[in-house]
């Protein structure tokens, strides 16, 4: 099982891939879809495919697999299955940055305005952390500050909305943050999926170090992890992943909390195995996802975070029921 | 290399010293029970000589790089964590880690030495259980194995026997005298004053931050020095099953 699970994971990750693309209000037909986006002959038809779906069924797949693996590895470090990315306060700051830019009307003054102010925010949040956390703090301090750091952006969003003279920005606030893929564009793939294939190579090189943190911090030591680079690394990587996914999508939850504790078992639990599965696994939750906003509502515009935390929640309740059943 | 070396070592926690003016020599094929009654330093010798906290003076251990120390001496901490739900095998593995190149899978020679250990401390019949949902006691066993899996010269175990039935206790000191006598050095602190005279070479006894006693467990564990340093009145005899250590009851 364990060794089926990447090239299964994989081959469902193609195929909703495949269906992301095929799906979608224009109605063309999946022969005439895929001929205008690799033919490019068809005017209106390679427009839909080229500057509509495909940028959407990119991003899905990017934000997945970023949300995926830091899920993973923020487990893995902190050795608690209720870790998720957002734990170090990276996307609530990332939103702060956005709500900015949509308040200050800085986000209509040219496309990248609004994902740029959002990994800004994602930038000062990581410097936050590590001026908090210190040099040299175990997982405790840097948990702490990720909560002072969440909970202080998240105050500040609520104090822009509260004081927002324009209901329309309000509005258009809330939206965001719900979290979407909606109207996205190949510039915010080119901008995305660096920040999130670097944060990826980071923390994949860390997975020798996840494992041997199952022993505890001190075993893990004398077993020649530096757990101060570790440390940073982690949230460089976690930051740089979540950073961009948030800047390019919103907030979406559950999917770092979900996907790493439903794959754990059919992985063996180990971390290090975890972060791959994790990874595709992700993207094929948020792909999945992303097809069904399509498909249960299309005329309303459901939110994509909307329906991640819908579906998560439960999901996750049910787990922990599992979890319980087995006296663990 | 296989022995320890401390030289004026110190250790600070916050403005006074835990430790100070420590100089020990520990050699292969000595097997050192590390004694001393609660807050005494043990634990603080032990992560301090292989550099997991900060020391003065000099130790032989902290001096190398963190992957050539990995591959010098393994550490069994005093909290028995397992933080996943691997199975037993996978646990053990972890202790091949310093071995292995990144990305790397277990080699023959790794698998060699999991197996070794796993026999050494009879475990075969748990390889495929999962870790976490054994016994505190059989979970102390598979945390102990996976230290010998590290196969290092010199073995370091923060009380290794706590926990663990009077069977297992004894065959864990059986296969840690074992370990010296095959030339490797192990140091081990304990509380149990019997197991320690039956099966250790040497006892270092810490007190006040410094050594109190430090020999063969004849001439370490005399009625002054237990009176002194851990309260108690002890009966000690040599028989013909081995010395023998019975504390007694509280000095006043």
């Amino acid at each position: 099982m364990t060794r089926l699970l990447l090239p299964i994971l994989s081959l469902l990750v193609a195929g909703l891939f495949a269906a992301s693309l095929l799906i979608g209000p224009a109605g063309l037909s999946p022969v005439d879809s895929l001929a205008a986006l690799i033919r490019g002959d068809r005017l209106a038809e390679t427009l839909v495919m080229r500057e509509i779906r495909l940028p959407r069924a990119l991003l899905a797949v990017l934000v997945g697999a970023a949300l995926g693996l830091a899920g993973a590895a923020m487990q893995g470090y902190l050795r608690n299955p209720l870790a998720e990315p957002g734990l170090i306060g990276v996307s609530g700051s990332a939103a702060l940055g956005a709500v900015l830019a949509l308040q200050t009307g800085f986000a209509g003054a040219y496309l990248f305005a609004l994902p740029l102010s959002a990994l800004a925010g994602a930038v000062v949040a990581v410097l936050l952390i590590l001026m908090l956390a210190g040099a040299r703090g175990g997982s405790i301090t840097l948990i702490l500050a990720g909560i002072a750091v969440s909970a202080l952006a998240g105050a500040l969003t609520s104090l822009v909305l509260n004081l927002s003279p324009n209901p329309f920005a309000a509005s258009e606030i809330v939206f965001w943050m719900m979290g979407s893929l909606v109207d996205r564009s190949m510039d915010h793939v080119l901008l995305a999926a660096p920040f999130i294939a670097l944060g990826a190579l980071v923390l994949l090189t860390q997975a020798r170090a996840l494992d041997a943190l199952t022993l505890g911090e001190d075993a893990a030591a004398s077993m020649g992890v530096h757990l101060a680079r570790l440390r940073l690394l982690l949230v460089l990587g976690v930051a740089s992943m979540v950073g961009a996914a948030t800047a390019v999508a919103g907030a979406i939850g559950f999917v770092g909390l979900v996907v790493p504790h439903v794959l754990r078992p059919l992985v063996g639990a180990r971390p290090s195995a975890l972060l791959p599965a994790s990874a595709i696994g992700g993207a094929a939750l948020v792909l999945m996802a992303d097809i069904a906003v399509r498909l249960i509502l299309p005329e309303r515009d459901l939110k994509l975070g909307v329906l991640t935390a819908l579906v998560g929640a439960p999901l996750f309740l049910h787990l922990i029921y599992k979890t319980r059943a087995q006296g663990l | 290399m296989s022995g320890l070396e401390l030289q004026d070592f110190a250790v600070a926690r916050g403005p006074c010293d835990v430790l100070r003016d420590i100089s020990l020599s520990v050699r292969g094929g000595e097997f050192v029970g590390l004694l001393g009654p609660n807050g005494a330093g043990k634990t603080t010798l032990m992560r301090g000589a292989l550099g997991l906290m900060a020391h003065r003076g000099q130790s032989s251990l902290s001096a190398l790089a963190p992957a050539q120390r990995a591959r010098t001496a393994a550490w069994l901490p005093q909290a028995r964590e397992i933080a996943w739900p691997v199975t037993v095998d996978t646990l053990i593995a972890l202790g091949r880690l310093p071995h292995m190149g990144s990305g790397q899978r277990p080699g023959p020679a790794d698998q060699a030495a999991i197996d070794s250990a796993i026999d050494r401390m009879g475990l075969q019949a748990f390889r495929s259980r999962i870790a976490t949902q054994l016994s505190g006691g059989e979970q102390a066993r598979v945390l102990i194995t996976r230290a010998l899996a590290q196969a290092t010269p010199l073995l370091m175990v923060d009380e290794p026997a706590a926990g663990l039935d009077p069977a297992h206790q004894i065959g864990l000191m059986e296969t840690l005298a074992a370990e010296a006598r095959d030339g490797r050095t192990v140091i081990a602190s304990m509380h149990d004053l019997g197991l320690a005279a039956r099966f250790c070479t040497r006892l270092v006894v810490l007190w006040r931050g410094g050594i109190a006693a430090d020999g063969p467990p004849e001439q370490v564990l005399t009625p002054d020095l237990l009176a002194r340093v851990f309260h108690i009145r002890a009966y000690y005899a040599q028989t013909d099953h081995g010395p023998i250590c019975q504390p007694l009851g509280v000095v006043p």
